[in-house]
């Protein structure tokens, strides 16, 4: 491998955490019409690493791929106005919640890539599965670091850290690899205007797919319970006893 | 609760997927590095000139213009949203982006030689260099026919005198358009532009001092003291008073939507408050009175966007009047006014504070309420247009 790296990022097309789902009383999944949607916020760190070692390598190409319904053709958009060099779709209006479904297209989009890289977030915000990228790095036979925090990547070799539990586990592993990406990573760039401008014209191919059977179901969701109302159980220094009371008694938590 | 806009009459879907990504862009932006920034800035009287770097490097600066020069070449309504965007922040982000990319890139690239554009725009675009815009002087704003800045003739140039007041990004500027007479006084076709550098000889600019109104802005007043510039300084294809009000139109329509940046951020303020503000055990937003203030501030602006989205459309065909763009300034500053007011209200005694944007809306929108064509000259603009009869004269 010279200095070109050819790097594959996997991103999906997610509703905003800040958004107020609604469950759709019909289909029982997330009402599109209620939410607006983002680049799941992981996969943006992936997005920037790739553009960041692309940039630093000097040579390369960045391609973003997306499973999932025609509205994610916006989502690859998104990641080309920051500056991947051109996106795939893999088009289904049935992309599976199931985490080894979607890994299995994708590795098979993957296969025969040719990348020194595939980058993913650790995790989507919708599903919390933590979970495809480390299946593709499975079924391709690759190297998989999850959840890397830092990461460099130099004449074939990566190192990457990973944040545990009260300290950083630092791994090495040979290209072609697959890492999900955490939070503290990066910071992901703004797409400037000339970027969002370009992305329009920049190659995107869309890609019919069929997902197999899933082995796993989502049967219902379901909003968290709304929370009970607050009580004020005294005023300014006459309501000390019946706090500590109360957090003893009912919260149990002195 | 980061800014989502307010979108009532689902605009968005009016939007290309290209120009929402550059409003969700430049929303975030303001988000992350002007709102938490804003208020200390506004009470310092502090123009955040850390933030223009940035600006150039994601492109607000002359985004309509084209990418030849370094600009985005986007379409008008796009550029509108980075306006409604940046003033949502404040008016003096937007009011810097407007002068530099309305009234100093817009007259290099239109009435300028291709020298001009080559040497200015690519450098004004990514904020290298800053520009300022010298039209009203300090006894003709409304008038500006009337300046008694002069330029004449030299052997190998142009001698300028004068003096230029309310500049916006005047002591700053590493370059000004300067717009001086070159004939008679009060003969408008002699009105030309000129490109000045700064920092030639006899250019002083002096800050304004004692603004109650956009201080997070730098306003100054220029004098021009036998300021001699070479004969390439003139724009050659600037002529007459007309010149000057073309770029005005380009400024105004960015403030048409401008003014609904601000409104939205208090509306949104607003909307916010009341639900949490409690009073007589039950939140404001539950009165009546209030009910009417949030109710009333959502039709404006909703009305507002739809006319600035519409003035958008006609200036991409190329159809747009300066009238239209009269009535679309006067109307959206106006509810953002009314917008700004009604919010300070609402929120009480708190509406006063720096930590809250009400109050500093209110008080910037009546600087804009005032620049760029009083309320009152577009007013006469729209009464010369329906009746055909000019009340100025």
């Amino acid at each position: 491998m010279g200095d070109q790296l050819k790097i594959a990022v996997l991103v999906k097309r997610v509703p905003d955490s800040e958004a107020r789902i609604k469950i759709d009383s019909g289909s029982g999944g997330i009402d599109p019409a209620s939410v607006k949607f983002v680049v799941n916020p992981y996969d943006e760190y992936a997005v920037e690493e790739a553009l960041a070692l692309k940039e630093k390598a000097g040579e390369g190409e960045v391609v973003v791929i997306s499973l999932g319904a025609d509205s994610s053709q916006e989502t690859l958009r998104s990641a080309l106005a920051m500056g991947a060099d051109r996106g795939v779709l893999l088009k289904t209006e049935n992309a599976p919640t199931d985490p080894f479904a979607a890994a299995q297209i994708l590795a098979a989009e993957l296969e025969d890539g040719g990348f020194d890289l595939i980058l993913s977030g650790k995790l989507a915000i919708d599903d919390y599965h933590h979970a495809t990228g480390i299946i593709v790095a499975e079924l391709l036979g690759l190297p998989g670091v999850s959840a890397a925090s830092g990461l460099t990547v130099e004449s074939g070799k990566g190192s990457a850290e990973r944040e545990i539990e009260g300290g950083v586990e630092v791994v090495d592993f040979q290209l072609p690899a697959v890492v999900t990406c955490d939070k503290g990573l990066n910071e992901p760039r703004y797409p400037a205007l000339k970027g969002i401008m370009m992305a329009k014209k920049k190659p995107l191919e869309v890609k019919d797919v069929t997902p197999a059977d899933s082995g796993v179901e989502v049967v219902g969701l379901d909003l968290p319970p709304a929370r009970p109302e607050g009580r004020i159980v005294g005023e300014g220094v006459d309501g000390v006893a019946p706090l500590i009371a109360a957090l003893q008694q009912e919260a149990k938590v002195l | 609760m980061p800014f989502e806009g307010v979108d009532f009459y689902d605009m968005d879907s009016l939007l290309s997927e290209e120009e929402r990504a550059v409003r969700d862009m430049v929303r975030e932006w303001v988000e992350d590095n002007v709102i938490p920034i804003i208020g200390e800035c506004y009470v310092e009287g502090r123009f955040p000139r850390e933030l223009v770097p940035k600006m150039g490097e994601l492109g607000f600066m002359g985004a309509n213009l084209p990418e030849e020069y370094g600009c985005a070449g986007l379409n008008n309504v796009a550029y509108g949203l980075i306006n409604q965007e940046l003033e949502r922040g404040d008016s003096g982000i937007r009011s810097f982006a407007s002068v530099q990319g309305s009234l100093v890139m817009y007259p290099i690239f239109e009435f300028g030689t291709e020298e001009h554009r080559k040497e200015w725009l690519p450098k004004l675009a990514s904020g290298e260099k800053i520009g300022c815009f010298g039209l009203t002087e300090p006894d003709f704003g409304s008038n500006p026919g009337g300046m008694i800045t002069t330029a004449r003739k030299t052997d190998d140039g142009w001698l300028i005198n004068g003096a230029k007041m309310w500049i916006t990004s005047g002591s700053m500027a590493d370059v000004a358009i300067i717009w001086a007479q070159t004939g008679e006084i009060g003969d408008a076709k002699g009105i030309r532009g000129f490109v000045v550098p700064t920092d030639a000889r006899g250019f002083t600019a002096k800050d304004q001092k004692g603004k109650l109104s956009l201080r997070a802005s730098d306003t100054s007043e220029l004098v021009l003291e036998d300021v001699h510039v070479s004969e390439e300084a003139l724009m050659p294809k600037s002529g007459g008073l007309k010149s000057p009000l073309k770029c005005l139109t380009q400024a105004r329509y960015g403030i048409a939507w401008g003014g609904l940046g601000a409104a939205m951020a208090c509306y949104d303020e607003a909307v916010s408050y009341s639900k949490n503000r409690v009073m007589f055990d039950k939140p404001i937003g539950g009165f009546q009175l209030q009910q009417a203030r949030l109710a009333d501030m959502l039709t404006e602006i909703t009305k507002g966007q739809l006319l600035a989205l519409q003035l958008g459309r006609l200036k991409d065909a190329g159809t747009m009047t300066p009238q239209q763009v009269s009535l679309a300034k006067r109307n959206n500053v106006n509810l953002a006014a009314e917008a700004a007011r009604e919010t300070r209200r609402l929120l009480g005694a708190n509406g006063i504070l720096a930590e809250y944007q009400a109050m500093r809306h209110m008080a910037n929108i009546e600087s804009v309420y005032t620049y760029e064509g009083t309320h009152d000259i577009h007013t006469l603009i729209l009464g010369q247009e329906i009746t055909g009869i000019s009340a100025f004269s």
